[in-house]
């Protein structure tokens, strides 16, 4: 079982140690990744996914920021106790990341297929000239044609940019690729060609994926497994059709049944109550108890444990484990 | 006041920017009306003109032809904002509103929340009694659902759906009729979005305001809007009630579009329109359809003036050669 395990994370923390506090974005954080697999990762802005990611590879702005526990395994072996060195060969060619904003994350004085090239020459030993073919191999790949590998991103539209941006995390065969709000500052049609070359270039280079997301309709659409992330934890794992059909904690249900549903009519949408807690002051127990309308007097005490409550679906929620709680359909209308 | 008179009739209203590359045209050519206490949902892509006329609409930007007639106050004739005296449109001002996308950037960071609801009270000298202005504060913050702890805190002090509300309050505060809403919710999270989105529900319950709701997001605007309009590069391509839009789409733009929103549903049977390509430049657009370089059904005829926005059933408008004759 464990060797087919891609990433395992095993109890993460990360805190950004601010001047005005500890800010716990990353809270004893549990999650794995099946080799093939591709999971969404679910959260509203701040529960902490873009800094889990970014500690994956390694990443965190230090100072402030501090992975204080826990193991990344990363193909059997734990990231965090690899050197600089070492991790600058994994960076690109093992894990590669495609960031949220393609506007920023390509150097706009340099050609794209150079910005390709740059990145297979590093992890390959391969002339110029054929870093330069692979490139422009690449661009072809994600639907850019060859004449316009000598552009500059300025020439290029959003759509475009997040599309050389794609090829150049894919230019060195990733075993997983960590995509970040990849479409979120994309329009919609747009957004529609980019998932459908993302879900195209996942099967034909079989590379695990963690894409991150606040959208459950692009979860739906391209991953196998969820998490749902709330305040630095996973609240809920389990693979996609198991959550969407029967998803098991409160704040999984809140979330979905706060979406506008396209085919249903509803005067008034079921809303969760409060805000998400300030990060640098976590609520004790459970950090979602405030909010929960099924909470008990034990969830502000204990810090809820991931349990398996169907096969494969686990879930951070003692009340809906022990006794099985309520069924979901009466907790905020009609399911 | 006559309700079977439309509140807002906009006649042919045009906007272009000059640019160095020529004339862009940002919105062209287009009519609409809105009734009383309706909500006109406006969608469309990045670039399709849907801020920009939304902006024309209360004369945040001067339109370059056409009309904009808003139903006078007494329900006796009209007033075309676009011809207005700048004293005169600070009359209108009251009566017409809006709220910005973009939480973070429309509030000065150095006005309190009390301050920042304040502003729209003194500049328009509402209130020569303080108390009566202290109480209107309290009002329209409990309207909004801000809590009264708050009110001496500064913007960056609070969370996105916060400051949004504080934009609300500020809209509401001189009691306008008619409110143009740019992306209220675009920059929250789905469960702030939702608290929003109620808020302004039962706004418009209460006091009847008339609702322009610009989004890209279709399932947002299908559930706040009466009828919603479709933008295609500075034009209406599509106009019809929610429902009909939805099961009917009618033009090839409009089904992609549908097609394209990612559903958080398992097993739904649609078929996907990817189209190809991106929007073409609004600059010197030729004269055809708009959307004929990546439509699928693009026949020569489209490429052969504009087609005309025309009603194919009551109340659905649409501007295609082809409309209702199209399989899918």
């Amino acid at each position: 079982m464990t060797n087919d395990l891609m990433l395992d994370i095993r109890d993460l923390t990360i805190h950004y140690e601010t001047d005005s506090g500890v800010v716990h974005a990353v809270e004893g954080l549990n999650l794995q990744l099946g080799r093939g697999e591709s999971l969404g990762f679910v959260g509203e802005t701040g529960a902490g996914k873009t800094t889990t990611a970014l500690g994956v590879m390694r990443l965190i702005p230090n100072p402030p920021g501090k992975i204080k526990s826990g193991e990344i395994l990363f193909e059997g072996e734990d990231l965090l106790r690899k050197s600089e060195a070492e991790m600058r060969k994994i960076r690109g060619a093992k894990i590669a990341m495609i960031f949220q904003d393609p506007m920023t994350s390509l150097n706009p004085v340099m050609t794209v297929d150079k910005q390709i090239a740059e990145m297979i020459k590093l992890h390959r030993s391969v002339s110029e000239h054929e870093a330069l073919k692979q490139a422009g191999d690449m661009l072809e790949l994600v639907g850019i044609r060859r004449e316009r590998m000598h552009d500059y991103p300025h020439q290029f539209s959003g759509g475009m940019k997040q599309r050389v941006v794609i090829a150049i995390a894919l230019a060195c065969d990733p075993a997983l690729l960590i995509a970040d709000e990849p479409t979120t500052a994309l329009d919609v049609t747009i957004q529609a060609q980019v998932l459908e070359l993302m879900k195209k270039l996942k099967e034909r280079f079989s590379a695990s994926m963690i894409l991150i997301t606040h959208d459950l309709g692009i979860v739906a659409d391209i991953c196998d497994k969820v998490a749902i992330m709330y305040a630095g934890r996973v609240v809920e794992y389990a693979d996609k059709r198991s959550l969407y059909t029967n998803p098991l904690h409160p704040y999984t249900i809140g979330l979905f049944k706060s979406v506008p549903d396209i085919d249903e009519d509803v005067d008034e949408l079921p809303v969760i109550p409060g805000l998400m807690p300030d990060p640098m002051d976590l609520p004790a127990g459970c950090a979602f108890h405030p909010r929960c309308s099924m909470a008990e007097e034990r969830c502000a005490k204990e810090r809820p444990q991931m349990c398996e409550l169907e096969p494969g679906h686990f879930v951070a929620c003692p009340v809906r484990v022990g006794g099985r709680g309520p069924s979901p359909s009466g907790m905020l209308g009609k399911a | 006041m006559d309700s079977s008179k439309p509140y807002i009739r906009v006649e042919n209203l045009k906007k272009y920017f000059s640019t160095k590359r020529g004339m862009l045209h940002a919105v062209d050519d287009v009519s609409f009306e809105i009734k009383r206490g309706e909500t006109l949902g406006l969608v469309g892509e990045s670039g399709c003109g849907k801020s920009t006329l939304g902006r024309c609409l209360i004369r945040l930007l001067d339109s370059t032809s056409g009309n904009v007639l808003l139903q006078n106050k007494d329900g006796e004739g009209c007033t075309d904002v676009t011809k207005v005296s700048a004293r005169e449109m600070k009359e209108l001002r009251k009566r017409v509103q809006i709220v910005f996308q973009d939480p973070y950037s429309c509030l000065n960071p150095r006005l309190s929340v009390w301050e920042l609801i304040a502003e729209p009270l003194i500049v328009n000298s509402v209130y020569r009694d303080k108390a009566a202005m202290r109480r209107r504060i309290r009002e329209l913050m409990d309207t909004v659902g801000l809590a009264e702890r708050l009110e001496n805190s500064y913007p960056h002090e609070l969370d996105g759906g916060r400051r949004q509300r504080i934009g609300i309050a500020r809209s509401l505060a001189l009691n306008p009729e008619f409110i143009v809403l740019d992306e209220p919710v675009s920059a929250l999270d789905v469960c702030i979005q939702a608290q929003i989105l109620n808020l302004l529900n039962s706004l418009q319950k209460e006091f009847n305001y008339t609702y322009v709701f610009i989004s890209h997001n279709l399932s947002v605007v299908r559930h706040v809007s009466d009828r919603i309009a479709v933008m295609y590069l500075g034009q209406i391509v599509e106009l019809s009630e929610y429902k009909e839009l939805f099961t009917n789409p009618l033009h090839p733009y409009t089904q992609a579009l549908l097609s394209a929103i990612p559903l958080a549903k398992l097993d739904v049977q649609r078929e996907r329109i990817i189209l190809e390509g991106d929007v073409p430049s609004p600059i010197e657009p030729p004269d055809a359809c708009r959307f004929a370089g990546r439509c699928r059904y693009a026949q020569e005829v489209c490429r052969h003036g504009t087609p005309p926005l025309t009603e194919q059933s009551p109340g659905h408008f649409t501007a295609c050669h082809f409309a209702g004759k199209l399989e899918g």
